[in-house]
This record gives structure tokens, C-alpha cells and sequence, in this order.
């Protein structure tokens, strides 16, 4: 009986990890973010893929991080903590974005 | 009407006259043409740019001219890719004639400056000069084109440079 607690205990964990080990695509095309809105989980990745000629960054509105994305090439942050981000491209800063992240 | 914004405004004068007296004449601007124009315009906003880095010491302004010099160069890199594979040449007109004389006195101006007035002048000339050539992008040179991926490519364009006019309109501000 208490083995078995243990066991489904463990199972749930081992789920639970792997649940959280998602990645998200955000597109770039156009000088656009598509989807411009993404709901995620905390730990998991934003990849951004850049098919633009140009390079772009993906930029936290509060700083708390900011990738360059090469033309051609895929950049990825993972998100730390939970919260709705707003985000830019500090080079066309008509580029946003929003993340809305939780636990 | 100061001397910048009488510049501005024969730059705009001249380029809607360009486009309009192909209108007025049946004759609607050619692929060659619209070629040649986002290409010159794309040279111009490349030589500001390597002014303002030559020039400039302030850190915002410096990222523009950067970014201006890396996109225009890989947005007039693809145009001529383009128009090689089309087997198109750019044609000079009226309207790209207008656009590099404008740029060349602008260019002597913004010369002389230094400092603070440099960056000022720099970044005010930046929107002014994206919105005439976004406006010229989207009412003239994107309807007129016939050819579907220099359509897509000049889209493409003024969905970049649009960011880049949003970019000089806070760099303009972050200098008041």
C-alpha cells in the first residue's frame, strides 16, 4: 500500500517534469510576431524564428531580458517566472508581442 | 519654416510630382523605375547613417544609424538579387533624380554640425525621410508594382522602415 503511494507520488513528478519541458515558436515574418500572443508555463522555452532579412530582438518592456534574432535564425529564452510580458523589437518598435506566463 | 523641414517638404513635393505626372500621363511607373527608387532611397538612408556614426558620440543614436546601415544594406542586397534573377535594370527617373539631390544638399548639411545639433538634425531627417519614402512605399510604389515578388519584397520594406520611422520618432524625443 505504501509502496504504491510512493510509486504513483514518483510517477506524478516524473510527469509533472516532463510537462513543463515545452517549446513554443514564435514566428517572425514581415517585421511581425506571430502569434502575437502566447501563453506559456513556467520553464518553458520561447524559441523565436527569424525569416525576416534583417535582424530583430525580442525585449522584455521591464528589461528583464532581451535576445537578438540574426535573419535567418532562431534565438530562445526560457521563462523563468510566471507574469503577463509585454515585448519589442528595439530595432522596429512596432514589432510587440505579449507572453503571458504562469506556473 | 525652418531649413530642415523646407527640405522635408521638397523631398515630399518632389517625389508625389514624380509619381503623380506618371499618373497624369497614362504612363504608370515601371518595375525598373520602382526599383531603382527603393534602391536609391535605400543608398540614401545607408550614407546618413554612415555619417552619423562617423559623427555621433550619443548611444542612442548610434544604435539607429546602425540598424540603418544593416537593414537597408541587406533590404537593397536582396532588391538587387531580385532584379538580377528578373533580369530587370533599374531605370534612373525623375523621381530618384529628386530624391538624391535633396539627399546630397541634406547630406552637406548635416555635415557642418556637431554634438548635439548633429544628433537633433540626424534623427529629425530620419522620420522625415521615412514617412516621405513609407508614404511614397505604400500610395505609389507598392500599388504600381506589376511583378509579384518585388510587390512582396517592397511590402516587406515598409513594414521594416515603418519600424525604423517609429525608432527615429524615440530617438527624436530622447533628445528634447
Amino acid at each position: 500500500m505504501r509502496a504504491g503511494f510512493f510509486a504513483l507520488a514518483a510517477l506524478c513528478l516524473a510527469f509533472a517534469g516532463t510537462a513543463r519541458a515545452e517549446t513554443i515558436t514564435v514566428t517572425i515574418d514581415k517585421a511581425t510576431f506571430m502569434p502575437a500572443a502566447v501563453s506559456a508555463r513556467v520553464g518553458d522555452v520561447i524559441v523565436w524564428d527569424n525569416k525576416d532579412i534583417v535582424a530583430h530582438t525580442a525585449t522584455a518592456r521591464d528589461n528583464a531580458w532581451d535576445v537578438m534574432i540574426p535573419p535567418g535564425r532562431t534565438a530562445r529564452i526560457e521563462m523563468k517566472k510566471a507574469g503577463a510580458v509585454e515585448y519589442y523589437c528595439r530595432f522596429h518598435p512596432n514589432m510587440v508581442g505579449r507572453l503571458n506566463v504562469t506556473q | 519654416m525652418t531649413r530642415l523641414k523646407m527640405t522635408v517638404a521638397l523631398v515630399a513635393a518632389a517625389m508625389l510630382a514624380g509619381a503623380g505626372a506618371a499618373h497624369a500621363q497614362g504612363t504608370t511607373i515601371n518595375d525598373a523605375q520602382i526599383a531603382h527608387i527603393a534602391y536609391t532611397a535605400g543608398v540614401i538612408d545607408v550614407e546618413a547613417g554612415e555619417l552619423a556614426l562617423k559623427t555621433s558620440k550619443n548611444k542612442a543614436v548610434r544604435e539607429f544609424a546602425e540598424t540603418m546601415v544593416r537593414d537597408h544594406k541587406a533590404v537593397n542586397d536582396k532588391a538587387l538579387a531580385l532584379v538580377k534573377k528578373l533580369n530587370v535594370t533599374p531605370q534612373d527617373n525623375d523621381t530618384s533624380k529628386a530624391l538624391a539631390k535633396q539627399a546630397a544638399a541634406k547630406k552637406a548639411e548635416l555635415s557642418k554640425l556637431s554634438g548635439a545639433a548633429f544628433d537633433k538634425a540626424y534623427a529629425a531627417n530620419e522620420v522625415a525621410f521615412h514617412k516621405t519614402v513609407n508614404g511614397a512605399l505604400e500610395k505609389t510604389l507598392i500599388p504600381s508594382a506589376h511583378n509579384a515578388e518585388l510587390k512582396s519584397l517592397l511590402e516587406t520594406g515598409l513594414k521594416i522602415f515603418q519600424g525604423h520611422e517609429q525608432h527615429a520618432e524615440h530617438v527624436a524625443a530622447s533628445l528634447k
